[in-house]
């Protein structure tokens, strides 16, 4: 066997240039998807990392669809508003539901002395949120039922916010404005990243009544979150909050629903497709460059068993039975297809590395590369290998000899 | 007829051994019938004139090429039995193993790798054969040494003389210690003295008790053997001994 290998590559080696040139098209397939599955598996890997802040075993009610384009938020706009006693209407009567709160949202400019970031996200929310977003506040406290029965001016900021308001000062007991009106900074929230290009630490929570007393209720529609007693319940849950939602809504039987319930697998779904789809193509264009590498694969084989005819008359009146001639020629042709194999993954490897220098895209090589380099090397030089390799195998020894 | 054959203890046994090469028109008859024993330790030469049929005995002799008429016994085993009511023939794989471990071939074109070292070529039939490595390059650096190239085993054919390569053939038909050595002209590519050297060398190899048969067109080789055959029209004509290596009558 090492024997074998060693035939091969010497004989690869003896026309390298041409072994290189017949495993472009391999190279090509490989390269294709390589990169595609880098840039996939860096995007599931920074994908599902921002999607868990929306935590999976909560959802949002809301009057539109977040994942529906343009389209379905210009139809949804029609819809009625969805108001703040829906809070409790769910939370009296839902059974599989543990939390809720609304959220409401506002964009504002705060001050403090003489720094000022201009539009953050306000969020108008209940004590539950704090449980819902799952959070750690990591100095102070969250907003509580009191701060929301008495519509407290008292804040819980974001990471970011402290730290370009605040700089190193610690915020807690400090008085900050937000579009002109006083709050008391109550807590700081752990650092959470980024979500879907948004950064959640550029936020800052205020009691949900708080916000609507001083920034106004009118047009005002709201976002209930809810979260599952427990996560294995989320779909009963999600049945009972939609029935309770119709009612709500005072639905008759066979009304469409006028309110949407998005969730964090819906957002998976939709990632999903758009994946799969990019997946469908880079496997599309893989595969046809494969067949095209292997038939080059093919003629670069059928080529050289004909060049090699005296050799293999000699061999064979040496004795090598045609299973050993029949091995040499797939040994060399799985050779010629893992040459193009590690190329493609080099050329992509780099590619991953470029991407992830330059983009803020986490490109990244999967271990199973090297199970599917491997698989390609067996499957196309043995397929594509394996006429050229019979031919050889064949050959009549005198025949064989005579041919010049 | 077949001086050699009375002894009994037959190495080779040809009954009626005919050869037809079907060109779809016409029929080229390259053997009518070949009667032959060879015993151990015999020196054979084969004679005649070109296009008789003196390579393609050597291939049926030697396993390469298998024929379409009579039987064929190779040390006692049935090779090859075709008549009329039966065809018994053995398989590729069955004939490649007797040309590896019992036949020694020396061409006239030498028939090396040319991008392999001459060590390497010589060890080919021992890898075929399945012999480790270690005691495939030391009986492959010993099989060159009996032909006096032992300096030249890191060297390419390429980079050897004529004589010199036809060494190094000769030293891998000898590597798997083979019943019988066919050599079809093996001087026939080289000047009278370079061919001198390797009659020597064969010479010096029967003495140590191989079997050699060779196939040639010049009496002076020819005289080297103890048995000249002469094949006319796919026919044996003639089958003689000489002795003392002197040709007996031509
Ligand atoms: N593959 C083949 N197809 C058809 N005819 C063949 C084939 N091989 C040999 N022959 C014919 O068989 C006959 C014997 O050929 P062979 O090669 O045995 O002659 P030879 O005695 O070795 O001649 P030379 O001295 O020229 O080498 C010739 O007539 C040749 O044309
Ligand atoms: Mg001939």
């Amino acid at each position: 066997m090492i024997e074998v290998l060693r035939i091969a590559g010497a004989a690869l080696w003896a026309h390298k240039f041409r072994a290189l040139l017949t495993t472009l098209g391999i190279a090509i397939g490989i390269f294709t998807v390589g990169v595609v599955m880098a840039i996939i598996e860096g995007l599931n890997t920074s994908f599902s990392e921002q999607i868990s802040s929306l935590g999976s075993d909560v959802m949002y009610i809301d009057k539109r669809n977040w994942f529906q384009g343009r389209a379905g938020w210009l139809l949804h706009r029609q819809r009625r508003n969805i108001g703040m006693d829906a809070t409790d209407y769910i939370l009296e009567r839902a059974q599989y539901i543990s939390h809720a709160s609304p959220r409401i949202y506002q964009r504002g400019n705060l001050k403090y002395e003489d720094q000022s970031l201009e539009r953050v996200a306000i969020l108008g929310v209940h004590a539950d949120m704090g449980v819902i977003t799952g959070v750690d506040v990591v100095a102070g406290r969250y907003i509580s039922p009191i701060d929301t029965k008495h519509r407290k001016a008292v804040a819980v900021i974001g990471h970011a916010v402290r730290e370009n308001l605040f700089e190193f000062k610690d915020p807690v007991g400090r008085k900050m404005t937000i579009n002109g009106r006083k709050f008391l900074v109550i807590g700081l929230l752990d650092k959470q990243g980024q979500m879907l290009g948004r950064n959640l630490d550029n936020m800052v929570y205020i009691p949900a009544e708080t916000l609507l007393k001083m920034f106004g209720r009118r047009w005002r529609n709201i976002t209930i979150a809810v979260k599952a007693s427990e996560p294995g319940l989320l779909a009963e849950a999600r049945d009972e909050v939609e029935g309770i939602m119709r009612r709500y809504r005072k639905l008759r039987p066979g009304e469409e629903n006028d309110f949407a319930i998005n969730q964090q697998s819906s957002l998976q779904e939709l990632y999903d497709n758009a994946t799969g789809m990019l997946w469908m193509v880079a496997m599309g264009i893989g595969s046809i460059a494969l067949i095209v590498g292997g038939v080059g694969v093919m003629n670069i084989m059928l080529v050289t068993v004909t060049e090699r005819t005296m050799e293999i008359g000699i061999r064979k009146s040496l004795g090598a039975r045609r299973r050993t001639i029949l091995w040499q020629f797939l040994v060399e042709s799985m050779a010629v297809s893992a040459v193009g194999v590690v190329v493609g993954f080099g050329l992509a490897s780099a590619t991953a590395l470029f991407i992830q220098k330059s983009t803020p895209l986490a490109a990244r090589i999967p271990p199973t590369w090297g199970l599917l380099g491997i698989g390609v090397v067996v499957v196309v030089g043995l397929i594509f290998g394996l006429w050229p390799a019979i031919k050889a195998a064949r050959m009549d020894p005198i025949e064989a000899l005579r041919y010049e | 007829m077949s001086p050699g054959g009375a002894t009994g203890n037959s190495l080779i046994t040809f009954q009626g051994v005919t050869k037809v090469y079907d060109m779809g028109k016409e029929q080229v008859h390259a053997l009518r019938g070949i009667d032959l024993h060879i015993s151990p330790n015999e020196y054979i030469s084969i004679m005649g004139p070109s296009g008789s049929g003196k390579s393609t005995l050597m291939n049926i002799i030697g396993c390469l090429d298998t024929p379409t008429g009579g039987r064929y016994e190779f040390e006692g085993e049935l090779v090859c039995d075709v008549a009329d009511d039966k065809i018994y023939k053995m398989d590729d794989d069955q004939l490649a193993g007797i040309r590896n471990s019992k036949i020694g071939f020396v061409f006239q074109t030498f028939n090396l790798l040319s991008r392999t070292t001459a060590l390497r070529n010589v060890e080919l039939p021992l890898i075929y054969a399945g012999v480790p490595r270690r005691e495939r390059l030391e009986r492959a650096y010993h099989s060159l040494e009996q032909v006096n190239l032992a300096d030249r085993a890191e060297h390419r054919p390429s980079e050897l003389s004529g004589g010199q390569r036809q060494r190094v053939a000769i030293a891998r038909a000898l590597v798997n210690n083979p019943a019988i050595i066919l050599a079809d002209e093996p001087t026939g590519n080289l000047d009278s003295t370079t061919g001198q050297e390797i009659m020597a060398l064969l010479d010096n190899l029967h003495h140590q008790g191989n079997t050699i048969i060779l196939v040639t067109h010049e009496p002076v080789i020819a005289a080297h053997a103890h048995r000249t055959i002469q094949i006319l029209d796919g026919m044996i004509a003639s089958d003689v001994l000489t002795t003392n290596g002197q040709a007996g009558q031509l």
